[in-house]
C-alpha cells in the first residue's frame, strides 16, 4: 500500500517556445501512514507534483503506481483513485457551491455512487472529523467564517474516505490561531485514522512541528527528502534557494556560536527550551 | 493634528435575512481613536474578523463612519467635497494582487491613478518612472501583470498608489496571499518608502514578523483597539496576544517560555542577538 | 499555464504598420472590407491582393501567422465555396449525377473564396499589429462623437479593456475549480446533454461567486485610485496623429478610388 513515482517528468507546453519542465526525473516512495511536509517556493513544482498523485495531471514520461497498479493504465479506475487519494486545493472554500454545508460535503460521496444513507453518514462523520459543530450543518457555506469554510472544504474530501490526504497550503490566508487550529485538527485526524497526510506548505515553522518527513522541491527536482532535523541541518543550502529553516534552528546555531553547549538539530520551541535549560544546568 | 486621526469612530452594518428584514446590527468598528503622525510606520494587527479591514477602508473614504469622525490631513472624510483629496492623499493597497491591477501592461496600470487625477501626460510618465523605480519594478514596466509573481504584482500595486503622490499609504493585508519570498519583497519595498520618501505607512497584517519595524502597533479585537504600543511592548504580552488569536515570533516565544521556567530574561525579546545577550553569552 | 495565452494574437515586432495610430488601422480595415464588396472583377481583386500583400510585407509579421487565422474559417470557406459552386444557375460547364457546375458558379465561388480569405487576412493584419489595449483606445477615440448622443463610449472601452485583463485570470480559475471538483469525483464529460449541463453547476457556482468577488474588489480598488469615469481624465498614452498616419489615410483614399474606378466604372 503506497504511492510510487518512477522517473516522472512533466513538461508544460512541450514543443513550443514556452516549454517548461515542471518536474524533472522525480523518484519517490510514499509508504502508508506517513505525515509528509512538501516544501518549496512558488514555481518549484510542488503543486504539479501533487496533481500527479491523484491522476489530475499525467506525466510526460515516467510512471506512477498506487498500491502496485500503474494509474495511467487504460483500464485503471481514475475515479476510484481520486477517492483514495484526496486532494484539497489551496483556498478550498472557493469551491463550495451547495445550498448548505451538509449537502456540499455530500457531493464527494454521492459522486462515488454511494446510496443516500451511506453518503449522509460519511458526510456527518467527515464534518465531525474537522471539528465543525452541528449548528452549522444547515447554514449556507457562504455565510461561514474563513476558517469554518476551509473545514467544510476539507470535510468534502474526507467524506470520500481517502487513504491519502493531500492538503495544498491549508493555512493560506488564515490568522495565526486559525492556522494552528487547522494544523492541530489535521494532526489529530491523522492520529485517529492513521491515513497518509501530505502537507504542501511554504512555511518550515508550520511543518516542522508536525511532520515526520520533509520533501524539499526546487526547480522541479527533489532537493532534500529526509526527517526534519536532517533537512534543517542544510539551512544554508535552503537559504540559497530562497527557503529557510525555522527561526528556532537559527537561534540554536547562534547560541552555539556564542559558546553555549547546545544541540543545533532542533526544530521546535519545546525542544529548544528543554535543550537550553539542560545546557544551563549542566 | 496628525495625518490620520479618528475620533470615536463607529461603523455598523445591518445584517438582513433573505427577505430583506433586519436580523441584527453588527458593530465592526467600535469607538476607535487613532492619531497617526506624518512619517510614522504604524502596524494594525488583529485576527480575521477583528474589524481591521473595515477600519482601513475608512481612511480612504471607501466607507464612512456610522458615528464619529475620520480626518485625513485635517479633512473630514465624510464630506463630499473632500472625497477626491482624501483618496489621493491616503492611497490604499488591497489583499488580492489580481483584483486591483487594472492595466494590461505594468506601466499603464501605474499610470491609472495619475490619469484619474488629470495629471498632464508628460508628468504621468515621470511619475510612473519614479514610482516603479521606488519599488524596484522599473525593468518590468512593459510586462503583462499576469506574468508576474504575487510579490511583484503587489509592488506594482504599491507603485500605482505612489504615482498619485499620497502622504499616507494604507496596506490592507498586502502579504496574506503571498509566499514567504513575496512577503519579504513587499515589506522591504514598504519600509523603503517609509525610510526614504517619508511616506506614512499603515500596515494591516497578521504576520508578526512584519511589524517588528513599526513605530507603533495597534491590536484590534471585536472592533476595538485592544492593545497599543511599540512592537516590544506588544510582544511582551505573549499570553494576551495568544488570547487575541495572534502569536509572536519564535524567538520571542522561546524567551517567554524560558522566562516562565525561571530564567532571568526580560519580556519582549525581538531578535536572536537580544536572546543571546539576555542569556549572558558573549557577543 | 493558461495565463500565458495572449488574446487578440498580437505579434510583437517593430514596423511601420505597428507604429501607425490604431484609428488608422481600424478605419483602413473597415475601408478594405468595403472595397472587397465593391469590386467584382478579377482586376479589382488583383489590386486588393497587391494592397494586402504590401501591407503584410510592411508589417513584418511572418505570413504563417496570417495563415493560422485561416484555419478557423476553413470550414466556413469550404461550405461557402461548395454552395456557390453547385447552386448557382447559369451556363453549365460540367454535370454529373444530380449536380452541375456552371460558369457563373465558378466565378461566384472563386470570388467568394477570395473575398473571405482577404477579409480574414486583412483583419488579422490589424489584430496582429495592434495590442488589444491600443485597439480599445482607438475604438474609444473613433466612437468619441457618439458621446454627444449619450453613448457611454469611455465606459464601454473601459469594460473591454478590463475584460481583456480578466479573461486569462478567469480561465485559469475555471481550470482550478474544475480540477478541484474532479478531485471530489465530479465528472464533466460523460452522460447526456442534461446530465452534462447539470454537472456544470459545481463549476459555475464557484466561478460566478469568484467573478463577482473580483468585480467587487476591482471596483473598490478603482475607486480608491480616484476613478470617476471619463470626465477630468488625462491619458498616459494619448492618441495623436503623426505624419505617417496622414500619409496612410492618403494611401487608403487612393486605394478606395482605384477600387471604385476599376470595379464599377471601367468595367
Amino acid at each position: 500500500m503506497s504511492i510510487i513515482l518512477d522517473h516522472v517528468n512533466h513538461i508544460y507546453e512541450a514543443g513550443t517556445a514556452m516549454e517548461f519542465a515542471a518536474l524533472k526525473d522525480i523518484n519517490l516512495v510514499i509508504p502508508d501512514g506517513q505525515f509528509i511536509g512538501l516544501i518549496g517556493h512558488t514555481g518549484s513544482g510542488k503543486s504539479t507534483l501533487v496533481q500527479h498523485l491523484n491522476g489530475l495531471l499525467a506525466p510526460t514520461s515516467g510512471n506512477i503506481y498506487y498500491n502496485g497498479a500503474d494509474i495511467h493504465d487504460s483500464d485503471y479506475n481514475k475515479k476510484e483513485l481520486r477517492s483514495k487519494v484526496g486532494l484539497v486545493f489551496q483556498y478550498p472554500e472557493h469551491q463550495l457551491f451547495e445550498i448548505d454545508v451538509f449537502t456540499d460535503v455530500c457531493f464527494g460521496p454521492k459522486n462515488l455512487g454511494l446510496d443516500k444513507k451511506e453518503t449522509e453518514l460519511r458526510a456527518y462523520a467527515a464534518l465531525k472529523q474537522v471539528g465543525l459543530e452541528d449548528e452549522y450543518f444547515y447554514q449556507s457555506p457562504f455565510d461561514l467564517s474563513g476558517g469554518q469554510k476551509r473545514r467544510v472544504a476539507i470535510a468534502g474530501v474526507l467524506a470520500m474516505k481517502p487513504e491519502v490526504l493531500i492538503l495544498d497550503e491549508p493555512t493560506a490566508g488564515l490568522d495565526p490561531k486559525g492556522r494552528d487550529e487547522i494544523l492541530d485538527q489535521i494532526a489529530k485526524l491523522r492520529e485517529e485514522t492513521g491515513m497518509t497526510v501530505i502537507l504542501v506548505s511554504h512555511s518550515m515553522e508550520d511543518v516542522a512541528k508536525y511532520v515526520d518527513r520533509i520533501i524539499v522541491m526546487n526547480r522541479g527536482q527533489i532537493m532534500f527528502d529526509n526527517e526534519p532535523r536532517e533537512v534543517f541541518r542544510h539551512y544554508k543550502e535552503l537559504e540559497q534557494v530562497g527557503l529557510a529553516a525555522p527561526q528556532v534552528t537559527y537561534i540554536m546555531q547562534s547560541l552555539r556560536a556564542n559558546g553555549m553547549n547546545v544541540d543545533t538539530d532542533i526544530t521546535t520551541i519545546e525542544e529548544a527550551k528543554t535543550e537550553i535549560l539542560k545546557a544551563l544546568k549542566g | 493634528m496628525g495625518i490620520v486621526k479618528t475620533k470615536n469612530l463607529v461603523f455598523e452594518y445591518i445584517r438582513r435575512d433573505e427577505e430583506g428584514n433586519v436580523e441584527g446590527i453588527t458593530r465592526a468598528v467600535d469607538e476607535v481613536n487613532l492619531d497617526i503622525k506624518q512619517g510614522d510606520f504604524v502596524a494594525i494587527l488583529g485576527h480575521n474578523g477583528s474589524g481591521k479591514s473595515t477600519l482601513a477602508k475608512h481612511i480612504n473614504a471607501i466607507l464612512y463612519p456610522t458615528e464619529g469622525t475620520v480626518w485625513v490631513d485635517g479633512k473630514d472624510t465624510s464630506k463630499d467635497e473632500n472625497l477626491w483629496d482624501v483618496r489621493q492623499e491616503a492611497g490604499m493597497v488591497f489583499q488580492n494582487p489580481d483584483n486591483q491591477i487594472i492595466g494590461q501592461v505594468v506601466e499603464e496600470d501605474v499610470g491609472f491613478g495619475p490619469e484619474n487625477l488629470g495629471v498632464p501626460t508628460k508628468e504621468i510618465w515621470e511619475r510612473v518612472k519614479e514610482s516603479l523605480k521606488a519599488v524596484g519594478m522599473y525593468e518590468f514596466r512593459k510586462h503583462s501583470p499576469n506574468k508576474l509573481s504575487g510579490g511583484q504584482k503587489q509592488r506594482v500595486s504599491i507603485a500605482g498608489v505612489i504615482a498619485m503622490h499620497p502622504k499616507c499609504i494604507v496596506l490592507d493585508e498586502p502579504t496574506a496571499m503571498l509566499d514567504p519570498n513575496g512577503r519579504k519583497e513587499v515589506i522591504r519595498a514598504v519600509r523603503a518608502l517609509n525610510d526614504v520618501e517619508g511616506i506614512t505607512i499603515i500596515l494591516i497584517t497578521h504576520y508578526m514578523e512584519e511589524i517588528i519595524h513599526a513605530n507603533k502597533v495597534f491590536v484590534m479585537d471585536k472592533g476595538k483597539i485592544a492593545m497599543e504600543g511599540t512592537p516590544r511592548e506588544i510582544f511582551s504580552q505573549v499570553e494576551r496576544l495568544k488570547s487575541l488569536r495572534l502569536d509572536v515570533p519564535q524567538v520571542t516565544l522561546l524567551a517567554h517560555e524560558l522566562r516562565k521556567s525561571g530564567l532571568a530574561i526580560p519580556e519582549g525579546i525581538l531578535t536572536c542577538e537580544e536572546l543571546v545577550k539576555a542569556l549572558g553569552l558573549k557577543q | 499555464m493558461l495565463r500565458d495565452i495572449t488574446l487578440g494574437q498580437y505579434y510583437q515586432t517593430d514596423s511601420v504598420i505597428h507604429r501607425l495610430d490604431p484609428r488608422v488601422k481600424l478605419v483602413t480595415t473597415v475601408c478594405y472590407i468595403i472595397s472587397l464588396f465593391i469590386v467584382d472583377n478579377f482586376i479589382g481583386y488583383i489590386i486588393a491582393g497587391l494592397f494586402l500583400a504590401l501591407v503584410i510585407k510592411l508589417s513584418r509579421v511572418p505570413i504563417k501567422f496570417m495563415v493560422r487565422g485561416m484555419k478557423s474559417i476553413a470550414f466556413l470557406l469550404i461550405i461557402a465555396v461548395t454552395f456557390n459552386l453547385f447552386l448557382t444557375p447559369g451556363e453549365v460547364l460540367v454535370s454529373f449525377w444530380k449536380l452541375q457546375i456552371t460558369k457563373e458558379g465558378v466565378r461566384f465561388a472563386s470570388f467568394m473564396a477570395i473575398r473571405l480569405v482577404f477579409l480574414i487576412m486583412g483583419s488579422s493584419v490589424m489584430t496582429l499589429t495592434t495590442t488589444p489595449n491600443n485597439l480599445t483606445d482607438g475604438i474609444e477615440k473613433l466612437l468619441g462623437p457618439l458621446k454627444l448622443l449619450r453613448v457611454p463610449v469611455h465606459e464601454i472601452a473601459m469594460m473591454m479593456s478590463i475584460a481583456l485583463r480578466f479573461i486569462p485570470i478567469l480561465l485559469e480559475e475555471t481550470d482550478k475549480i474544475m480540477k478541484a471538483q474532479i478531485a471530489r469525483g465530479a465528472d464533466f464529460e460523460s452522460g447526456n446533454l442534461i446530465k452534462k449541463a447539470k454537472s456544470l453547476v459545481p463549476l459555475l457556482v464557484p466561478l460566478f461567486i469568484s467573478a463577482f468577488r473580483r468585480a467587487n474588489d476591482l471596483a473598490m480598488a478603482m475607486e480608491a485610485r480616484c476613478y470617476r469615469g471619463g470626465e477630468h481624465r488625462t491619458k498616459m498614452k494619448p492618441l495623436i496623429y503623426k505624419k505617417r498616419d496622414g500619409a496612410a489615410y492618403g494611401i487608403v483614399v487612393c486605394y478606395l478610388v482605384l477600387c471604385v474606378a476599376v470595379g464599377r466604372i471601367l468595367l
